[in-house]
């Protein structure tokens, strides 16, 4: 085996990884608190794509052109609105579901998710869009035609994708506001009952959610330079395999979960074969499922009677 | 009398917390045998072994036939062992995996729910229906025609549903959602579906749970019934004490897992075990 | 109408907040279209959508709030059908007739049209016995409609199936596969359940798209005209047969093809609307139903859970199996962009709407989401938008779907 092209392959699995993390946060913190898969949070990560690149387009509109300044407004833009995105998603399509059925929050999401992906279609077009590349530069190893390479850009997604996670550990560990999330999550009724206003708390779980796939979001696009309006969901469904994967409910198994997935699809892809790559993601879904739905950090659940 | 179920050291541990611990007794058919104790003793969970859904981890759990006895934790799948018939390791498997519940109600197992189980949409005949699904003409072709066996075995199951209708005073509702009913209409169908399995044994998890005297009074009627007309035995956890009192015919008292105490209700009320565990003791 | 000034008011700034939010929501997405890495401005679309959500929200504000309530429960009761059997079986063929008879007048366009809308109440019903009788939430069945269409053009490539040979065949291949794909989901509840079989459609797609030896890949694949005891709807004879026409002594016509494919599907779509009625009323019907209902209860009762879920998945897959060859027979061709998870859910759509369980819902719903289009042409790019839009609405509002299924009337046997 060759040793370049393995580390290749762990590097940009690690890359590929945390991104999927941030993303599966979303799903695993919803599922956690209301007990739904939020099928319509890989569209809210592909609406941040878009947010991207006419965040870019309009900040050199008016002449900035420092990278650093370009990409910190792009996030700060691309974070509010789509945290703002995702509380109006919960407000309008979920909220009003709390007491139906299992199976009407997911219908509703699976109807906000083709809502989400038409509107972008129709106001941006079908076609592939793309972003600049703002930071050039790369770390190498090797020889001039054998080695292995971490582009700068690589570098900052996992930067910011630990300083994300960090961040948003210490608000749900530390913080008042943390607390009463995790209070919600165990017993919603009696957080209620003490006072903790759980529509807000969901709400801003929501928000949460996808402001960090908006940060997901804005990392991948400027690596990966182009995207169309259908990026959203086999995105979606990695990230959700990832929080799956790690024990949906658990952060750290988000986290955990999105690093092993990248890392075993990227392996996959190149050792194996990169055409089947995302059938090897879904197979490991449906496998994790069937053999271990508690997932590696989650807690399983009794059948109760 | 002989015994129907006979209870031979059943163990079962959740996680570190003992739920069952060696607990033996047996069931003598055509009784009424009431299981009592605190909250938290392990009745239901005892109850959830004998009809399956849970497998015990240790002990037997004996029901009588005409052959011999079956044990019910064997039939939820017992031990992968390599030189075995292929076939019985397969089926080991598959319900190990899949669970076998179905197969201890097929054995003769009826049983109700602490908190009542209807199929709520479905109306209350169609909840009797489904209960003689076992004993219908299944057969999809059969159906999709109206073969004449077809339509026989679906007027007998309607004959059926009606008639326990009529004894549990029903038959006016019989179109109604079972969601709709009243709590102890509700009770009285969950008995009169798991009675529609025809079964040996019929469970009743606190079927007084939320009834009111009047109801309650109906209700030991209804299960005296059970035994003395249907000639079913009854296996019965409940908290009214009068009500176990004037019913049963034999008490097993549980706590923390272990059976403390069994026999006549006078025995029981008469140990001091038993009013130790109710009312706590001061010998410890 | 009568109103308080309260609620007026209060109706008027929620109105307001609405258009504001809609404003922001769509004011970069609408507002600004991407060219290049350079953006173009379009403000007037976010101002218009903001005033639409203004208007829409005002109205639904000024609508009395009975009309707005969620109708969670199923308000239809159960009651004798006024019809007697023959009534009911010689209205159903004189519809069946008078659909057939659409095949004399009706243009080629309008038959493929109607073969479509045809082959979705299939896929509909198929898939209203997984999801609305036995409440397994099914997001991979396009999976299924995959097989049978592949499974007819495959079959005749290696195989030289007909068509005839294919319906039976690709109905019960799609059935095994739905029994293979139901297996490791027996335990999984609710959406675990919907993600995996979602996994499942996908990867049958991608199978099929990246096995490219074996199916064609992306290029897809020729599905083989059908034909009539030999007889070939073309022209002139190609497979060693006699054209229908020429044994027939009539005009050829392009729409020969169309118009026997509907009669023939038309006919299928007849029986399986019969099976499926049929059995609602039978004991596997109500099993599933029971076990949609509560599971734990089903076992309690004897009833084998693993057999009943699988004869669910398999009965909806070979019906949507018998969709995929009707597909692929119509098209002449298929390729995997056609079974792309939007399929799955446009199903789910037809399901949803027309009220889950509900036969006459699904059928109703199906023919709405395929003519609507066709009627409303300048909607058509709009289509999924109002697609997303009524499943959300319908879920809020009606979960139970526009039409509510009527539960079966038992009367006591006589004598």
């Amino acid at each position: 085996m060759d040793l370049y092209v393995l580390g290749q392959q762990i590097v940009n699995g690690l890359v590929l990884g945390s991104t999927y993390g941030l993303i599966a946060v979303g799903y695993t913190m919803v599922y956690g608190i209301i007990g739904m898969i939020n099928f319509a949070h890989g569209e809210v990560y592909m609406v941040s794509a878009y947010l991207t690149a006419i965040g870019l387009a309009v900040l050199a509109y008016f002449g900035i052109s420092s990278p650093w300044l370009l990409i910190s407004l792009t996030m700060v833009f691309a974070i509010l609105f789509t945290s703002l995105l995702g509380i109006t998603i919960e407000r309008l399509a979920y909220r009003p579901l709390r007491k139906a059925n299992r199976l009407a929050p997911l219908i509703s999401a699976i109807g906000v998710s083709l809502i989400l992906q038409n509107y972008v279609q129709l106001s941006q077009g079908a076609k592939n869009q793309g972003v600049p590349t703002l930071i050039e530069g790369v770390f190498r190893m090797g020889s001039e035609d054998h080695f292995f390479q971490i582009t700068y850009m690589q570098m900052l997604i996992v930067v910011v994708a630990l300083i994300a996670m960090g961040l948003l550990n210490f608000v749900v560990q530390k913080t008042a506001l943390g607390r009463a999330c995790r209070a919600t999550q165990q017993d919603r009724q009696m957080a209620q009952i003490l006072g903790i206003d759980t529509d807000k708390v969901i709400a801003l779980v929501f928000g949460i959610g996808a402001a960090l796939a908006a940060v997901a979001g804005v990392l991948i696009t400027l690596n990966y330079g182009s995207f169309d309006f259908f990026v959203g969901f086999v995105t979606g469904i990695k990230a959700f395999t990832a929080a799956v994967l790690g024990g949906i409910g658990s952060l750290p198994g988000a986290m955990l979960g999105g690093i092993l997935l990248g890392l075993a699809e990227s392996l996959f892809s190149g050792f194996v074969n990169s055409d089947y790559k995302d059938v090897f993601a879904f197979a490991l879904l449906v496998g994790i499922l069937i053999f271990r739905p508690s997932g590696l950090l989650g807690k399983p659940s009794v059948e109760k009677v | 009398m002989s015994t129907l179920l006979d209870l031979n050291s059943v163990s079962l541990q959740f996680g570190g917390i003992i739920a069952l611990n060696r607990v033996s007794l047996s069931v003598e058919e055509g009784s009424i045998t009431a299981i009592i104790g605190p909250n938290g003793a392990g009745k239901t969970t005892l109850f959830n072994c004998i009809t399956g859904f849970y497998r015990a981890q240790d002990g037997q759990i004996l029901l009588s036939t005409k052959h011999k006895p079956l044990d019910l934790v064997q039939l939820l799948g017992g031990k992968f062992r390599l030189f075995d018939a292929p076939w019985s390791n397969i089926k080991k498997v598959f319900y190990g995996f899949f669970g076998g519940t179905h197969l201890v109600a097929r054995a003769g197992i009826a049983r109700t729910f602490q908190n009542i189980r209807l199929f709520s949409e479905m109306t209350v005949v169609e909840n009797l229906l489904v209960a003689q699904h076992r004993h219908l003409n299944r057969n999809v072709l059969a159906g999709f025609l109206n073969l004449p066996g077809y339509r026989k075995a679906e007027a007998k199951a309607l004959e059926c549903a009606f008639f326990w209708l009529d004894i549990i005073g029903l038959s006016d509702l019989a179109n109604q959602p079972a969601a709709a009913l009243s709590y102890g209409n509700q009770r009285r169908l969950e008995i009169a579906r798991a009675m529609c399995t025809e079964p040996r044994l019929i469970c009743l998890d606190e079927p007084a749970a939320g009834l009111n005297p009047n109801e309650t009074d109906q209700l030991s009627l209804l299960v005296k019934r059970l035994r003395d007309e249907f000639k079913v035995t009854v296996l019965v956890i409940e908290h009214d004490m009068s009500l176990v009192m004037s019913i049963s015919d034999h008490i097993v008292v549980l706590n923390y897992g272990e059976v403390i105490a069994k026999g006549s209700p006078k025995e029981v009320q008469a140990n001091p075990k038993v009013l130790a565990a109710y009312l706590g003791s001061d010998e410890d | 109408m009568n109103m308080s000034r309260p609620r007026l008011s209060k109706t008027l700034v929620l109105s307001a907040f609405a258009a504001v939010v809609a404003l922001i929501l769509t004011g970069p997405l609408s507002g600004l279209v991407l060219e290049g890495y350079d953006f173009k401005t379009r403000f007037s679309a976010p101002l218009q959508i903001a005033a639409f959500v203004l208007i829409v929200r005002f109205i639904a504000g000024l609508l009395p709030e009975s009309w707005l309530a969620p109708r969670q429960k199923n308000e239809a009761a159960p009651r004798a059908t006024r019809f007697k059997t023959w009534q009911l079986v010689l209205g159903g063929l004189l519809v069946y007739i008078a659909l057939a008879s659409l095949v004399l007048i009706a243009s080629k366009y309008w038959l493929s049209v109607g073969i479509l809308a045809l082959i979705y109440i299939l896929l509909g019903l198929g898939l209203n016995i997984v999801v609305g009788f036995a409440g397994l939430l099914d997001l991979g069945f396009v999976g299924f409609y995959a097989v049978g269409a592949y499974g007819y053009a495959l079959g005749h490539q290696y195989l030289g199936l007909g068509f005839w040979a294919a319906i039976p065949l690709a109905a019960m291949l799609a059935g095994l596969f739905g029994m293979i794909l139901g297996f490791p989901v027996l335990r999984m509840h609710g959406d675990y359940l919907a993600i995996v079989t979602l996994g499942f459609g996908e990867i049958i797609r991608l199978v099929l798209n990246n096995w490219i030896a074996f199916t064609g890949g992306p290029n897809g694949i020729d599905a083989p005209a059908p034909t009539f005891f030999g007889w070939e709807f073309k022209a002139n004879a190609t497979q060693g047969g006699v054209p229908f026409h020429e044994v027939w002594g009539l005009d050829y016509s392009s729409g020969m093809l169309d118009g026997f494919i509907f009669l023939v599907l038309l006919t299928v779509v007849a029986l399986v609307i019969y099976a499926v009625t049929r059995l609602r009323g039978m004991p596997i019907g109500r099993a599933w139903e029971a076990l949609r209902e509560d599971e734990i209860a089903c076992r309690s009762l004897g009833l084998n859970h693993v057999f009943t879920k699988l004869s669910a998945f398999a009965m909806g897959a070979s019906i949507g199996g018998l969709a995929g060859v009707f597909f692929a027979a119509s098209q002449g061709f298929v390729s995997p962009v056609s079974f792309s998870f939007f399929e799955s859910a446009l199903v789910l759509a037809i399901v949803v709407l027309g009220g889950l369980g509900s036969v006459t819902g699904v059928i109703l719903a199906a023919l709405f989401l395929t003519l609507m289009p066709e009627a409303l042409r300048e909607f058509s790019d709009y289509r999924i938008l109002i697609f997303g839009f009524a499943m959300v609405l319908i879920m809020i509002w009606r979960p139970r779907g526009m039409i509510q299924q009527r539960r079966p009337f038992f009367t006591r046997a006589k004598g």
